[in-house]
This record gives structure tokens, C-alpha cells and sequence, in this order.
């Protein structure tokens, strides 16, 4: 069974998911922070694939992405990388990157690959829906891949209804409509939205992701959703010295709890 | 075969809307309504009053009698240059100011290359007292500078985009990010046929004017509605898009897309995309893209900034792809020469954009005396100091 549905059977609340960026800081940290956050206690994780216009990011990740890239890291070096996932990482890993390096890799040869690698699902939030459906959805099934869609405040119902039909994973609700990094502060029109989105009693699990980095705002995400995803915040982590240690500390943080020890 | 537009957004396998879902409410805005705003009577006739009166329309059909001479064919100009502003890009602002307006948009953002479409979409924001926000690369701010005053002038802010090259692709990322966080109050004008369906249809039609007229110009002029050749430059390609769009199923008339070779097709500073590129999705549509084979998109290279982008539009992949029309390419020194021969033979200072179509003529072979349209889609004013340095004035 896919590793994201197991998940979601086994844990329904204060999921808590974990993105950075592949290459950064260096080519080959990639295997080494994924190991380190399932220690540290992360549920689950998604490595980004470095795009040189990540239009839906804000600085923290576009400057890791341009790092990531001048290290030397492409969707092959990836996939060779994660040979190695399995023997190091047991929860389920999400790759998500822009809809160009995945087209130029070949949709099957990537899709194929992150079966043969233990990847459980791609988030591309480029992709439209239309193409999805036309062309890429027979593929990922036969894959056995979630495909993730994003929701935002905009959103309208007749659309997340179509979104949860075709979802296989879980949700991807955005805390607001903006790029990565920015702080997420909770009006009562974000709690509206939330409220609204947990009222329509989804097929799929939702995590709300965008502006969460730290624990009040994790909290907040949880109460109206199974979970949320750290992006900007974490990543920033990555850029000081000896960022692996940190790593048990700033996840321990956001969980609200002592640090867990190594 | 159609060149146009099909319900989906694509033409041929090129197009769509590879946008991220914050920008799907906006666009999907946009599709639904650009066509039925676009035919209400009182839209029309505002648009056209404002092209006449304000922008100075029709623009003249040129017959360049020395160039003409020199070789050895007919050769008119459709000059852009004389609009308002100096380029054609105010074609596509006016159009798309009124739409903001119909859609209840207070905010207008945009990039800008050159700075043409920058000062086109200042200019029509002061126009109608809108706030306007314009994202240029610094490398661009720092080689377009006056164009950079202009804007200011009329009351825009002008953020300089820092990430990657620092040119279009990247002011375009920027002002894409702006309207993912804004998604409510503002209207994003795109200043080529690029971005997410239904953008590329909807500013060819606005330029659409540029063949109509000619048309009717070369009717009065010459008895016949079609030249034997029309050329246009292709930066993103709006003004060989607004050129070609009324000749595209005149198969008599053979289209000629003009690319920025820059230092040289094979010198790796180049802007040439359709030789460069390979399939791919830039700004929200599948066209031709120049990148990497991991699909990073590359920094492109031409001296003139409103050419410095590694794609195309859609409409331009599918025309390329079925060779309706032929992509060719005019390296920054050819363009140059000819922006030069121009000044000295027509006493015209063309943007070094149009210098490119310009430079094609010394490229093609007439049989016997034959009409050719170039698109001179804007003036040099903004690029003195650039012929100045190149030539040593
Ligand atoms: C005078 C002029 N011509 C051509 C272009 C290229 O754009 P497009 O290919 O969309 O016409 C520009 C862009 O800034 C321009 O200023």
C-alpha cells in the first residue's frame, strides 16, 4: 500500500511534514537531512527538485533552488541519489517541483523512477488540472504516485470537489493565496476558510502548508486540518553551520515538545 | 489548418495555462470574459477612440523609397514607432487597461524589457488614475535608463528584479509572484503573446490593428491588400504576432520571424529560441523554450533588451512548428549596421528590436520587384547611447 495512505490510516492529527530543497546546501546532503528529520520526528517529507523560476516561491526557496542548481543537482543526479532512499528512510516522501525539468525527464521515465526509488507521491504545482487528467493521470496511477493538488482561499467549492475526486494522498491546502515564506497570521477570515474546507467533509486528508515556521502556527494549521507542511522556515535552517544537529531542535519546536535526542 | 486559438487554449500542442492554483481564480477570470468584453460596442468604440486620438492611429504605411532603391524591391515600413510612447506595446496596454477596468481592478502590474511596455502601461494607468507597478530586470534598469525616468514621470513604481539574469524572464517570474499575492484587486498586463492562455490570444488581437491597417494602406496604395513578404522582429512576438495576424491565411504571403542571434547562434549568448530551444512550459503556456536538458530555463543574450528572452509565444511555437512562417535569426552587430542604415537612408532611428527586422533585408533575394512589409515596431530614442557606444559617435 502507498506509504501516504498508511499514514493518514495510522495518524489523523498533528501530522507534520517537511519540505526542502534537493542539493542544498550541498549536492549530496539531500539523504543525510531526510534521515535526520524522520529521527527528529518529522511524518513525512517532500524534497523540492530545483527549478531556475520557481514562480511560486518566495526568496528563502528560490535561493535555495539557485544554489541546488550551481551545486550541480538535476532530476538524474536525484533519482540517483535516491537509489539509496529506502535504506535510509521508512515515511513517505513527496518530490515537488515545477512542471519543465519533470516534461524534459520524460512524465514515464519519471514517474517509472520514483516507483523504482520508493518515492510515494509528486506535487507539481504547475501542472494543470486538464493536463493532468489528459495525459499524466494513467501514468501515476500505474505507479502507484498521489498526485497532489493545492487549494487555495480562492478556490471555488465546485473545483475542491473535482480536486478531492482526483486526489489519491491528501490535500494541499494553501493558508493563503501568496508565494512561499511569508508568516502565516491567522484572521478570522483564514479561520473562516478553514472552517469552510473542513466543513465539506473531504474524501482526502488535508495539510495546510505556506507561512507555518513554528509551533503556534503549526498548532493553528492542525486544528482544521490533519496537518501542515514546513517549507521556508526550515530551509532557512539549512543555511547555517552544522545544520543536521539543529535539526532534532527546530523540529522538536514546532511540535511543541523537548528536542527528541538522536 | 488553423492558427488560431482552440477552445482548450492550445494551438497545435503549444499553449494552455500552466499556472499554480493561487493563479487559476484570476486566469480562469480572464477566460471567461476577455472575448465577451473584448465585442461590447462600447469597449470597441472606447478602444478605438483612444488608439485614434491618444495613440495617434492608423500609423502611416511607409513606402522607404532609398531603401527600396538599395534593394532593388518595394519596401514599406508600418511604423510603430510614431505611436504614443514610441512602440507598439501601447496597442495591447489600452486594450488591456480597459479591461482591468470592466473586471473592477484598482492595481495594474507589469514587466517590462526594454522599457516600451513598462512606459506603455505607466502611460495608460496615468491615464485612467490607476496604481501601477512595473517589475524590470536591474540589468535592464541600468541599459534603458530613460525609459526607467519616463515611468517614474508618470507615477509608477519601478522594482528592479534581482534574481537569475536580472532581465525579462525574470521581471516576469517577479511579477507573476506580485499577482499570486495579490490575487484580488490587480490585473497583471503581460506585455507580449506570452503567459497562460487566455493571454497570448488576447494580445494578438489587440494587436491585430497593426496588419489590419496595413491592409487597408497597402489597398489604397497599391491596389492589392497583400505584400509579398511581411517581417517583424520576435522578442515574445506581439508585434509579429499584431504584423502577421491578418495574413495568416493569405497563403501568398510569406511571414519572417526575426530572432536576436546576439554575439551568434553558436557562441552561447544568443536569444535565438526556435534554433536554441526545445519544447517546453515558460510563464504559464508550453512553447519553445531555451534551457538546459534537465529543463533549467538559460540565461539568454541579445543587446537589445526587448529580445533578451529565452521563449516565444505559443502562437509563434505552433507557426514555427507547421513553417507557416519562418524563424530566422540577426546577430547584434547585423542589427546594428542596419539600425545605422536606416538613420542615414530614411533619416529613422529605429529601436534596435525593429533593427533586426531590418537586417534581414541584406539576407533575402528578390525576384524582380516584389513588396515587402517590415513591421518598425518602435523607435531609437531609448537606445542613443547604445548606437553611440557600439559605433563610436
Ligand atoms: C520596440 C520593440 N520591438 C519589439 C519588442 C519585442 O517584443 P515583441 O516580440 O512582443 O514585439 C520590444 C519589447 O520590448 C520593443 O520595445
Amino acid at each position: 500500500m502507498n506509504r501516504i495512505k498508511q499514514l493518514f490510516e495510522q495518524k489523523r492529527n498533528n501530522v507534520l511534514s517537511i519540505y526542502f530543497t534537493a542539493g542544498y546546501p550541498n549536492i549530496d546532503s539531500t539523504l543525510d537531512i531526510a534521515e535526520a528529520l524522520e529521527k527528529a520526528g518529522a511524518d513525512f517529507l517532500e524534497i523540492g527538485v530545483p527549478y531556475s523560476d520557481p514562480l511560486a516561491d518566495g526568496p528563502v526557496i528560490q535561493n535555495s533552488s539557485q544554489k541546488a542548481i550551481e551545486n550541480g543537482m538535476t532530476v538524474k543526479v536525484l533519482f540517483e541519489q535516491l537509489k539509496d532512499l529506502r535504506k535510509r528512510v521508512s515515511i513517505p516522501v513527496l518530490l515537488m517541483g515545477y512542471v519543465n525539468p519533470v516534461l524534459q525527464y520524460g512524465v514515464e521515465n519519471f514517474c517509472s523512477k520514483c516507483a523504482e526509488v520508493g518515492v510515494d507521491g509528486v506535487i507539481v504545482p504547475d501542472l494543470p488540472m486538464y493536463e493532468y487528467e489528459e495525459l499524466y493521470q494513467d501514468c501515476f496511477i500505474q505507479n502507484q504516485l498521489s498526485n497532489i493538488f493545492l487549494i487555495t482561499p480562492t478556490t471555488s467549492e465546485a473545483r475542491i470537489r473535482r480536486i478531492d475526486e482526483l486526489s489519491n494522498g491528501f490535500i494541499y491546502l494553501l493558508s493563503t493565496s501568496s508565494t512561499t515564506g511569508k508568516n502565516l497570521s491567522v484572521s478570522s477570515q483564514v479561520e473562516d476558510y478553514f472552517s469552510r474546507i473542513k466543513s465539506m467533509e473531504l474524501r482526502n486528508p488535508t495539510m495546510i502548508g505556506f507561512g507555518i515556521s513554528d509551533n503556534k502556527s503549526f498548532s493553528k494549521a492542525s486544528e482544521y486540518a490533519n496537518g501542515a507542511i514546513v517549507g521556508s522556515a526550515f530551509v532557512k535552517i539549512l543555511a547555517e553551520e552544522n545544520y543536521l544537529e539543529k535539526i532534532p531542535e527546530f523540529i522538536g519546536s514546532l511540535k511543541g515538545k523537548e528536542a527528541v535526542s538522536y | 489548418m488553423s492558427y488560431h486559438v482552440n477552445e482548450k487554449g492550445y494551438y497545435g500542442n503549444f499553449g494552455g495555462a500552466y499556472v499554480p492554483e493561487m493563479l487559476y481564480p484570476n486566469v480562469e477570470e480572464l477566460r471567461e470574459k476577455y472575448l465577451s468584453i473584448m465585442s461590447e460596442p462600447a469597449f470597441q468604440h472606447e478602444f478605438l477612440l483612444l488608439l485614434k486620438d491618444y495613440v495617434g492611429r492608423p500609423s502611416p504605411l511607409y513606402l522607404a523609397e532609398r531603401l527600396s532603391e538599395k534593394y532593388g524591391t518595394t519596401i514599406y515600413l508600418k511604423r510603430e514607432d510614431l505611436n504614443h510612447t514610441g512602440a507598439h506595446k501601447i496597442n495591447n496596454t489600452i486594450g488591456q487597461i480597459l479591461l482591468a477596468e470592466r473586471l473592477g481592478k484598482k492595481r495594474i502590474i507589469a514587466e517590462t524589457g526594454a522599457g516600451q511596455h513598462g512606459v506603455a502601461t505607466a502611460t495608460v494607468c496615468a491615464l485612467k488614475g490607476l496604481e501601477c507597478v512595473v517589475y524590470m530586470g536591474a540589468v535592464d534598469i541600468e541599459r534603458q535608463a530613460p525609459n526607467v525616468a519616463r515611468m517614474k514621470m508618470m507615477g509608477a513604481t519601478v522594482i528592479p528584479a534581482t534574481s537569475g539574469s536580472q532581465t525579462l524572464k525574470d521581471a516576469t517570474n517577479e511579477a507573476l509572484r506580485d499577482w499570486i499575492n495579490n490575487p484580488v484587486d490587480t490585473h497583471y498586463i503581460i506585455g507580449s503573446v506570452v503567459g497562460p492562455h487566455p493571454y497570448p490570444d488576447m494580445v494578438a488581437r489587440f494587436q491585430s490593428i497593426i496588419s489590419e491597417e496595413t491592409r487597408a494602406q497597402l489597398k489604397e496604395k497599391t491596389g492589392k491588400v497583400n505584400p509579398d513578404y511581411v517581417l517583424a522582429c520576435v522578442g515574445g512576438g506581439s508585434n509579429a504576432m499584431g504584423m502577421f495576424y491578418h495574413f495568416l491565411d493569405q497563403d501568398d504571403v510569406k511571414l519572417i520571424a526575426v530572432e536576436a542571434a546576439g554575439k551568434g547562434v553558436e557562441s552561447g549568448e544568443s536569444a535565438a529560441t526556435t534554433l536554441l530551444g526545445k519544447e517546453g512550459v515558460l510563464h504559464g503556456s508550453r512553447s519553445i523554450v531555451m534551457q538546459t536538458e534537465d529543463g533549467q530555463v538559460v540565461e539568454p543574450y541579445s543587446i537589445s533588451a526587448g529580445l533578451d528572452y529565452p521563449g516565444i509565444g505559443p502562437q509563434h511555437a505552433h507557426l514555427f512548428a507547421s513553417a507557416r512562417a519562418k524563424y530566422v535569426s540577426i546577430t547584434d552587430n547585423e542589427a546594428m549596421d542596419a539600425g545605422l542604415q536606416l538613420a542615414r537612408l530614411e533619416g529613422i532611428i529605429p529601436a534596435i528590436e525593429s533593427s533586426h527586422a531590418l537586417a534581414y533585408l541584406d539576407k533575402m533575394e528578390f525576384k524582380g520587384d516584389e513588396t515587402v512589409v517590415i513591421c518598425l515596431s518602435g523607435r531609437g530614442d531609448k537606445d542613443l547611447s547604445t548606437y553611440m557606444t557600439h559605433f563610436g559617435l
